[in-house]
């Protein structure tokens, strides 16, 4: 009888641990007033609950100014409590750096402050958010449980702006999806990449424009090289002090997308694409096999029209 | 006994590698899938089949995008192919494409939109009447065969329907290897408001007239559709007619 007691209770405690919902978000201090919460470089999960994103917040003189809000309505309550765990300051503004769902689905824990974003990153949210948030209650399961979208009311445009006492310098990109929000923040020098820049994890494709992304990826590079630079902060993966993600992520798309030329000049067919192996310099990066895997299906057509003469 | 298949297996077996021979059976689905009976009913009546690992159907097994899974079937290793259906057994419209190698091998790629997880397989029927069945699941999050193609967003491929690209490799690994991109929406018809609309019949012939292959395509092809073959040799242009279910005929020549 006791050890059957015993067994229950370690069963008990075996399912409390996969279930009680807790990201476990534990605030990284960035600079001074600044902060991060670092996900994991994996795919969504049913374990991670699609924790495998950064997010951050800046404490300003009148409030605190939150940027990205994580994967599902559970995250974004559960960071909202780690910032007032933090500082006291209400919530000033929120900002979505990009149209994707591991970065605004937590807006709507943010339903009674402002959200904003670029104009074109409120018009993917409108478009693609539903679908989005589908895909993420199919892969990440019940941690995305209540979640909806919630837009962004507020349109960002390019430029220095004062956020509750704050100056912030917006820089409005593009590549990795049609509107891509970079945020200088000079007061501390942290320079807030969102999906730009990846480290320590293979660079999503699904709305990517690699020549336009290589781009953003020079601009970005240039923002480390002003006087003042002290932290970039990657969309995925840790932060550092230096350049570094931003020429691992140029790495890899500069590759991923000679790779597909070359690919589609040499006659072969998508499956062909798929089997092959990487090359030895990203085989043991994070997830870089799957990622590689939807990138073909994202960037190979295109490739295979060039190569096969057809009219863009 | 309808057919002396199990001698003519004992003896196919007799011929195979080990490993291939153990694999090949006359009936128990190696995919066991549900709608197995009822599609060897609509498709193989009557006739014998042979679950057979010669016959080769690639694709990913988990697709990231439904509306273009790519399929590869490669039947070479069996003597004597007259016609290849590919079906997929629990989409909407099940049938994928028939294809009919004549001068050219029994290989064809192509990529095709699921609307949900399912088996994809080649049936090929040799000069013998058997069917040899080859296939492998596929895994998707689905709706392909219900989401709009791309097309029906714009205008523009009304003036470039039936546009054609294509090349031919004579050298490197891929010689003899022809592939085709061909301007087409493939609607289904299970869209609101969008009426099926897809290529029907694509041949593919040699400089001489000789016919490489006969491909008979359905609903379920991928918009604008690519095709890869194979040529035993690459010997000159390749000419492609074909038409759509609409009437619309295309014919062009793809160089070597």
């Amino acid at each position: 009888m006791k050890r059957l007691l015993c067994a229950l209770l370690m069963l008990f405690a075996g399912q409390l641990g996969a279930v009680d919902f807790d990201y476990r978000l534990s605030a990284v201090q960035l600079a001074t007033d600044v902060y991060a919460f670092i996900g994991k470089t994996e795919d969504f999960t049913t374990d991670n609950g699609g924790n495998i994103v950064n997010t951050a917040f800046i404490v300003a003189p009148q409030g605190v100014i939150v940027i990205d809000t994580g994967p599902s309505l559970r995250y974004g309550q559960q960071m909202r409590r780690a910032i007032a765990a933090i500082t006291a300051k209400p919530i000033a503004l929120v900002i979505n750096t990009h149209h994707h769902p591991d970065h605004f689905l937590g807006n709507q824990a943010f339903a009674d402050v402002p959200i904003a974003a670029l104009a074109e990153t409120r018009n993917g949210i409108a478009a693609d958010g539903n679908a989005f948030a589908e895909n993420l209650f199919r892969m990440s399961g019940d941690w995305m449980k209540g979640t909806e979208v919630q837009l962004p009311g507020k349109t960002l445009n390019a430029g220095v702006v004062d956020v509750a006492g704050r100056s912030l310098r917006l820089v409005a990109l593009d590549g990795h999806t049609g509107a891509d929000l970079v945020i200088v923040d000079a007061t501390s020098g942290v320079v807030f990449a969102g999906d730009l820049a990846f480290n320590g994890r293979a660079p999503t494709t699904p709305h990517a424009d690699v020549a336009h992304w290589l781009k953003a990826l020079d601009q970005l590079e240039a923002l480390t090289r002003e006087a003042g630079f002290k932290v970039l902060l990657p969309g995925h993966g840790a932060p550092t002090g230096d350049a570094a993600p931003i020429r691992q992520t140029r790495a890899w798309l500069t590759w991923l997308s000679a790779a597909m030329r070359d690919a589609a000049k040499a006659g072969l067919d998508m499956n062909d694409v798929l089997a092959r192996p990487l090359p030895a310099e990203f085989a043991n990066l994070p997830v870089a096999a799957s990622e590689y895997r939807r990138s073909v299906g994202h960037l190979f057509p295109a490739a295979e029209r060039e190569a096969l003469g057809a009219k863009p | 006994m309808k057919y002396p298949l199990t001698i003519a297996a004992i003896a196919l077996a007799a011929l195979m590698p080990p490993a291939e021979a153990a694999a090949l059976r006359e009936n128990g689905d190696p995919l066991a899938s549900a709608r197995w009976s009822e599609m060897q009913k609509a498709f193989l009546a009557g006739a014998p089949v042979l679950f057979d690992p010669r016959v080769k159907v690639v694709a990913p097994s988990t697709a990231e995008n439904p509306m273009q899974v790519p399929v590869t079937v490669d039947a070479t290793a069996l003597a004597g192919v007259v016609e290849v259906v590919v079906f997929a057994d629990f989409n909407p419209i099940v049938q994928v494409l028939r294809f009919f190698p004549e001068d050219a091998p029994a290989f064809l790629g192509f990529r095709v939109k699921l609307q949900q997880s399912t088996p994809v397989r080649a049936a090929v029927r040799t000069a013998d009447g058997v069917w040899h069945v080859g296939g492998t699941w596929v895994n998707t999050v689905g709706g392909g065969c219900t989401a709009p193609s791309a097309a029906g967003g714009s205008k523009e491929w009304q003036q470039r329907l039936n546009e054609v690209s294509g090349r031919q490799w004579s050298e490197g690994p891929n010689a003899g290897r022809l592939r085709m991109r061909i301007v087409h929406p493939m609607d289904t018809g299970l869209v609101a408001g969008t009426p099926a609309f897809f290529l029907e019949e694509i041949n593919f012939a040699d400089a001489a007239g000789k016919r490489l292959m006969r491909v008979q395509t359905y609903e379920p092809v991928s918009e604008n559709p690519v095709f890869t073959l194979q040529r035993t040799s690459a010997d000159g242009p390749v000419e492609a007619t074909g038409r759509d279910n609409n009437g619309n005929a295309f014919k062009a020549r793809i160089a070597q």
